[in-house]
């Protein structure tokens, strides 16, 4: 029983919380500035306590509320911080160009794929959310999804690519390749460039993104005939300390080329232990290989040929992209965007676009936002960071050219 | 009943009861008023499960003294049966709550016999050895079932292990796809089934504690020698107890299962598991209303703030760390119990504020 | 030949594995209590050493002592205010107060390291050995590795058989009450465990990283379990069993994936794990305890 006034105290200290949370949301806009001071605090100015003042000094309408969830704690933190990132700045363009303004709040759903990605949308929507842009990972996407249907809520996800995600409602869209597109993609432009390859496949079987890549690409191998010597090299979020073995069997089946489909950071341990070995074959990855060259400490000299389908290149010297990259690396401490960054970004101008073209302010309800927003997407062409020329389509997914880069001298130069 | 309030263990049962059915009123009646937010409202039915998890949990933790790292392998277990089964019964089937239960008990029953089929080598073991085992156990659940592909097309019921082996016909519907959990499933579970779920879990694990049966349990947990000596079945009852506990577990992992549209394997990891052992521990071992408290407090806790962002997760530990120092050290314990002996006192003159756990 | 290589990849992970385990089973042998953050100190070792070697561009070697001085006193602070107080209390309420400090640590190094991977530089600086026309590649983090480990369960075994200090420990491990009826300073004995066993998480940290590169605040919380898994099997509490255990777990790994199945090698490992505990109930060589009557 003694036990109970500790319990007590942690019980007063979860209500009162809980009570401030819930008092200053009925404020509206406070718990903006109130929520990202403390987390953006060091990055500078928040955008959203811009947007805030400037939407309470006029008498127009209040400003057009988007909300995103993603893993912000945790082992995949990585992703959805720079998701969150990416979406920051462009608020922050969108709110210093004056006209329609946008509040932007994240959430931690931990990429849990369960109570913690929908409580975090139920915090969202208890906040006035009137469009989704999230979430970052496939679990977290898949558990919001059918809630957004229900909701009528127009979800717009930055990263999370498993077909099924779109496919649960004609509200969601996606902003990055689907990962069967992605997998068959690749075997096509393999049978193109290399047709006499023989091929070895790692993947992470237990994340959907990978395994979802490697099963398009078999399958997709297959069909065109490709010489697939290694197809089960499959390591899992538990035993990846470990992916010497995997190389080695490729190695071993006398492997030119190895596809790897899953994030750069499993990539680069892939690549440094080949180098110990001294085992050189083409190695070619996805979009979530993008950001291997900005790993601290990697020795970019190991991803020399390597050869990458990635939306996004933060070299690039385009105007938009050199500005973004500057922009961000201002934000995060000189980090290098990387492409889910560059989704993000893309994400909240195509929402931004698509609600100016459709009159969609602050005072739009949810629902009703939603269907114009589909409205819009049927025919909506973007040109972002991540491609030019996007265009959704019926089922909510993204049409863009795959762009295949190799790295040259530690920067990405178009294939062929 | 005056004879029944005499007895305090039943006493205390009836609080626990008491409390349980008083909040649910509560927040049932705030739910029908349309005064609760959607979190909140969205936190209603996992927080049964994890209080239905904690206190079958602390049947095997506090009551046993059996460590067990594998509690959320059961839930796993009763949300992948549940949620095949809840699918397959969809058109034979009409009552959405017929076929909760039905996943219910079909989750319950499938981590009860995983439960009887590793308890019989496993139960040989203690301490931290049957830990590290049920840790192993939970480990290999959630990895089976992450690379596990059931789907049902025309041709029939299809079951693989690789996703290369596994391609339904047109209209095929997948229940569990691999890494990609189980999709599309139809949200069945509601506030009220969680809220029965606590009561038949309290129900079952408060009557075997009373129980001769429970008994002989805590004479096992604190002497075993001596329990057996007096001709106790000592395995018998740990058996009893761990498929007991698994029982309930899957059966709330079915509930949780259904109450998302989508959900994967490595929900039923290890942090899940740890967590639910924070619950069990932190409300008292072999306190059953002290589960029920702390699964509550500490489930809604990280949620209340998010409004911390970033800072969220590490003054959550800070939090953990300092409730497990106050509650658990021995000089906090004399301080609070020269406190909690005097408030005894203004209520009971005469009587000595005596240490019953 | 192939098998080989396979068996030195084995090693190689195991040996990492048993270097971890040794901290592992040395603090729980004396404190008797598992210590779930010990994965978490590791990984501060590791970070600790990138950022000597990468930001002040010191050598390796001091970059390794500056790890084993921050972890060491890291241990001494957290064994200080977070499990110090529980001492005697139940072994289960000390587990919750580790994993607690795990989840400090694990945010704490996110705030302060940020999420993004670093790529750590193996400190091994020794070219592999080529054996048999480059069909098997010995490298040198595994030869360091290994020996490292060994040395350490070398050096442990005979601090604990030798020294005074290393005497107390044991005494306090077999029985705590009469050891400080004897004059041992208990809770001296068990500060000095948690120096010890965070200086090894130290070592551990940088071996880890210079076998797996990649450095995240997670990085540590995998190896943890799979090490705590290698401590259990060789008889947690036994210096040579987390060596054997740890190398073992490594072994039947890294053939399970070769030969079994890469998908459901994490099943197989802890299958085995299941099978040998149920033939040899205290680990493989986990002393057997009588109980009293």
């Amino acid at each position: 029983m003694k036990k109970f006034v500790a319990l007590l105290l942690a019980a007063l200290m979860a209500v009162s919380l809980f009570a401030g949370c819930g008092a200053s949301g009925d404020e509206g806009t406070t718990p903006q500035t109130e929520a990202t001071g403390s987390a953006s605090g060091d990055e500078g100015t928040t955008p959203q306590s811009e947007s805030t003042d400037s939407a309470n000094a006029g008498s127009e309408a209040p400003a057009l509320k988007i909300g995103m969830t993603g893993p912000l704690t945790g082992s995949t933190s990585e992703y959805g911080l720079a998701v969150r990132g990416g979406m920051e700045i462009a608020v922050e363009e969108i709110n210093a160009m004056g006209g329609l303004q946008i509040e932007f709040r994240a959430e931690d759903d931990e990429a849990d794929g369960s109570d913690k990605a929908v409580s975090a949308y139920n915090t969202l929507k208890d906040w006035g959310m009137q469009i989704f842009a999230g979430a970052v990972t496939t679990g977290s996407s898949l558990a919001i999804a059918a809630e957004t249907v229900n909701d009528q809520i127009f979800m717009l996800t930055p990263s999370a690519s498993a077909a099924d995600v779109a496919m649960t409602g004609p509200n969601i869209y996606q902003m990055c390749f689907t990962d069967p597109n992605q997998g068959a993609s690749a075997a096509e432009l393999m049978a193109q460039e290399w047709p006499e390859a023989v091929i070895g496949v790692i993947y992470d079987s237990s994340d959907a993104y990978s395994s979802g890549i490697a099963d398009g690409f078999l399958s997709k191998a297959e069909e065109l005939g490709l010489n697939v010597a290694v197809d089960d090299a499959a390591f899992t979020a538990d035993n990846k300390a470990d992916l010497s073995t995997q190389v080695t069997q490729c190695k071993d089946a006398g492997c030119d080329m190895v596809f790897l489909p899953f994030y750069y950071t499993e990539a680069a341990q892939v690549l440094t232990y080949a180098d110990t070995i001294g085992y050189q074959p083409t190695f070619f990855g996805c979009d979530g290989m993008d950001g291997i060259l900005n790993v601290e400490g990697f020795d970019t000299s190991l991803a020399e040929g390597l050869v990458l389908m990635t939306p996004f290149d933060a070299n690039a010297t385009d105007e938009a992209t050199v500005s973004f990259v500057t922009k961000f690396k201002e934000n995060n401490d000189g980090k290098i965007p990387n492409q889910f960054a560059a989704d993000g970004y893309d994400v909240i101008y195509a929402l931004y676009d698509a609600c100016v073209a459709a009159g969609i302010d602050g005072n739009t309800p949810a629902e009703e936002a939603c269907q114009l927003l589909q409205e819009q997407f049927a025919t909506l062409t973007i040109d972002g960071l991540t491609g030019k020329g996007m265009t959704w389509d019926e089922n909510g997914m993204i049409a863009k050219d795959p762009a295949a880069v190799v790295v040259t001298d530690g920067v990405y130069v178009p294939l062929g | 009943m005056k004879q029944l309030l005499k007895n305090k263990n039943s006493r205390t049962n009836m609080i626990t009861y008491l409390v349980v059915i008083v909040a649910y009123l509560i927040m049932q009646t705030l739910n029908s008023m349309d005064m609760l937010g959607s979190s909140v409202r969205g936190y209603l039915v996992p927080l049964c499960v994890y209080i239905s998890l904690a206190v079958s949990l602390n049947l095997l933790v506090g009551i046993c003294g059996e460590l067990s790292l594998g509690h959320a392998g059961f839930m796993g277990i009763g949300a992948f049966s549940g949620i095949v089964i809840a699918s397959l019964l969809k058109g034979t089937v009409q009552s959405d709550t017929l076929r909760l239960i039905a996943a219910m008990i079909a989750g319950g029953a499938m981590a009860g016999v995983m439960g009887f089929l590793i308890g019989i080598p496993v139960l040989r073991l203690r301490g931290d050895y049957l830990a590290i085992v049920t840790l192993a156990f939970g480990e290999i659940m959630k990895n089976i079932v992450g690379n596990t592909y059931v789907g049902v097309d025309d041709t029939g019921f299809h079951f693989a292990i690789s996703p290369t082996k596994m391609r339904l016909g047109e209209g095929g519907k997948y229940f569990i796809n691999g890494p990609l959990g189980a999709t599309g499933v139809e949200k069945l579970a509601n506030f009220t089934m969680g809220f029965l779920l606590v009561m038949v879990t309290l129900f079952v694990v408060l009557n075997l504690i009373n129980s001769k049966e429970g008994r002989a349990i805590r004479a096992v947990r604190d002497n075993r020698i001596a329990a057996e000596s007096v001709g106790i079945n000592v395995t018998a009852f740990r058996m009893k107890a761990f498929v007991v506990s698994a029982f309930l577990a899957g059966m709330a992992g079915a509930l949780f299962g259904l109450n998302y549209s989508a959900i994967t394997a490595t929900k039923f990891n290890f942090n899940t598991s740890i967590n639910i052992l924070v619950f069990v521990v932190l409300g008292g071992m072999g306190n059953i209303l002290g589960s029920v408290i702390s699964a509550t407090v500490l489930y809604i806790l990280p949620e209340a703030m998010r409004g911390l962002e970033d800072f969220r997760m590490i003054l959550y530990a800070v939090v953990l760390i300092l409730v497990m120092l106050f509650t658990w050290s021995p000089k906090f314990k004399e301080a609070t119990a020269v406190f909690t002996g005097k408030i005894k006192g203004i209520f009971r003159p005469g009587k000595e504020a005596g240490n019953n756990e | 030949m192939q098998v080989l290589q396979y068996l030195i990849n084995g090693i190689s992970i195991g040996a990492v594995y048993a270097i971890i385990a040794l901290g592992y089973t040395m603090v729980y042998g004396i404190a008797k209590m598992l210590n779930f953050a010990h994965g978490d100190v590791i990984m501060v070792g590791a970070y600790i050493s990138f950022c000597v070697t990468n930001y002040l561009g010191l050598p390796a070697i001091v970059s390794v002592i500056a790890a084993m001085g921050v972890c060491t006193i890291l241990g001494i602070i957290i064994e200080k205010l977070a499990y110090k107080p529980l001492r005697g209390t139940s072994s289960l309420a000390v587990l919750i107060t580790a994993i607690g400090v795990s989840y400090f640590l694990q945010n704490a190094a996110q705030l302060i390291w940020s999420s993004s991977p670093k790529n750590f530089t193996s400190i091994v600086t020794m070219d592999p050995i080529a054996l048999f026309d480059g069909r098997l590649i010995i490298t040198g983090e595994v030869l360091v590795t290994v020996l490292i480990s060994a040395l350490v369960m070398v050096g442990l075994t005979l601090f604990t058989g030798k020294t005074k200090t290393g005497k107390a420990m044991r005494a306090v491990s077999e029985d705590r009450d009469a050891a400080q009826l004897m004059g041992i300073n208990v809770n001296q004995t068990i500060s000095t465990t948690f120096a010890i066993g965070s200086a090894l998480a130290a070592i551990a940290g940088v071996l880890l990283c210079s076998t797996v590169p990649t450095l995240m605040p997670t990085t540590g919380s995998m190896p943890g379990i799979r090490a705590f898994t290698a401590a259990v099997l060789g008889g947690i509490g036994s210096i040579p069993g987390a060596m054997l255990g740890g190398i073992l777990l490594g072994i039947i790994e890294t053939l399970s994936k070769a030969y079994l199945s890469t998908q459901f090698s994490d099943a197989i490992v802890f299958s085995v794990l299941i099978i040998i505990l149920l033939v040899k109930p205290a680990g493989l060589l986990g002393k057997q305890v009588q109980e009293k009557v």
